[in-house]
């Protein structure tokens, strides 16, 4: 039996529909949840996908943040229900404070849409086991608000709890600084993805589910969605973890 | 009920990188301007907060631009309080 994953629609998502396919490639069962709905509906996990949430009138993520949708995975989240956010999604946990830090404007002043390189920090959290150690992996990305930015005493202390586990890369694999034109946004330290410090709750910028099949030009995405499939699954067999789905 | 109207004015934090403060910077050479620095983009949001005093009204607009105008993370707010205050029950203009 597919493991159920939602997948939250805000007005302005737009990355919804991809993520349902790219779930199914992964061979989850998607449940599509609205923002006004306060259940979960007994998923195993939730993705918070890319889009325009509300228009990201006055900061990007920040009126989804106060959504009844959000009330019930800030709980889920709580309980240690595994959820990941993509590009917007990422935001809006940003903005909810259930991942560190904040998503400035990028620093270029432009739109960021095009491919990317990045690596994964640790490849031993519930959104990474499934990817080979720091080798790149290409996917796109597209915003206008991705610079990770926190204060360099809350960003020493991500990376010494290890709560980085993507990282922009340029061409050689190194660590791609502010600047450095393999650094879309201008990010701090050249961080594309953090964890919570509990690890169940995960965010990156770049689009997984754009990159997750062949024929869209990279599949590097899919061995993160993998992982959450596979995460959620254990999740739900373990009949004492709060994701128990129940059909 | 008296209506009180605010302004909440929200900047980056100072050492914040403002790439728009730092983009309208560069901009004042090409309108022959000199002499200006330190330009810093913000929000301002205007509300009228209808309360049964003018201390009520302000912990209302200051739970606002704490939780939702501004992140704290990156951004400072300062409340303004602009206009007059009216009375709901008069029936005066919202808008003091």
């Amino acid at each position: 039996m597919p493991v159920r994953i939602g997948v939250v629609v805000f007005p302005g998502s737009n990355c919804d529909r991809d993520t349902v396919h790219a779930l199914q490639l992964a061979g989850a069962e998607p449940v599509v949840l609205w923002h006004e709905q306060a259940s979960l509906e007994s998923v195993a996990a939730v993705i918070l996908p890319g889009g325009f949430a509300y228009g990201d009138y006055l900061r990007a993520g920040v009126i989804a943040r106060f959504s009844p949708i959000m009330r019930a995975v800030a709980g889920f989240a709580g309980e240690g229900g595994l959820v990941l956010g993509i590009c917007n999604g990422f935001q809006v946990l940003a903005e909810a404070g259930l991942v560190p830090g904040a998503l400035l404007r990028n620093q270029s002043l432009r739109f960021a849409g095009r491919e990317v390189a990045i690596a994964a920090e640790r490849v031993d959290t519930a959104f990474t086991h499934a990817l080979d150690a720091r080798r790149p992996l290409r996917m796109p990305v597209a915003h206008g608000e991705g610079c990770f930015y926190a204060d360099d005493a809350t960003l020493d202390g991500l990376e010494r709890d290890g709560q980085v586990i993507f990282r922009y890369v340029d061409s050689t694999g190194t660590n791609a600084q502010p600047g450095d034109p393999a650094n879309p946004n201008g990010s701090l330290r050249a961080i594309a993805g953090v964890i919570n410090t509990a690890g169940n709750v995960g965010g990156l910028m770049p689009h997984p589910e754009r990159a997750a099949e062949a024929i869209l030009g990279s599949d590097d995405g899919m061995g993160i969605l993998r992982s959450l499939v596979d995460s959620a699954s254990r999740a739900t067999a373990d009949p004492v973890g709060p994701a128990v789905a129940v059909r | 009920m008296t209506s009180y109207r605010y302004a909440v004015n929200v900047t980056p934090k100072p050492g914040i990188l403002d790439p728009q403060g730092r983009a309208v910077e560069g901009s004042l050479g090409h309108l022959g301007i000199s002499g200006v620095s330190a330009v810093r983009v913000g929000r301002r949001v205007e509300l009228t907060v209808d309360a049964v005093d003018e201390a009520s009204a302000r912990a209302v607009v200051d739970r606002l631009a704490r939780e939702l105008l501004s992140n704290p993370l990156i951004e400072a707010y300062d409340v303004e309080a602009i206009g007059g205050a009216s009375s709901a029950m008069s029936g005066a203009a919202r808008e003091a």
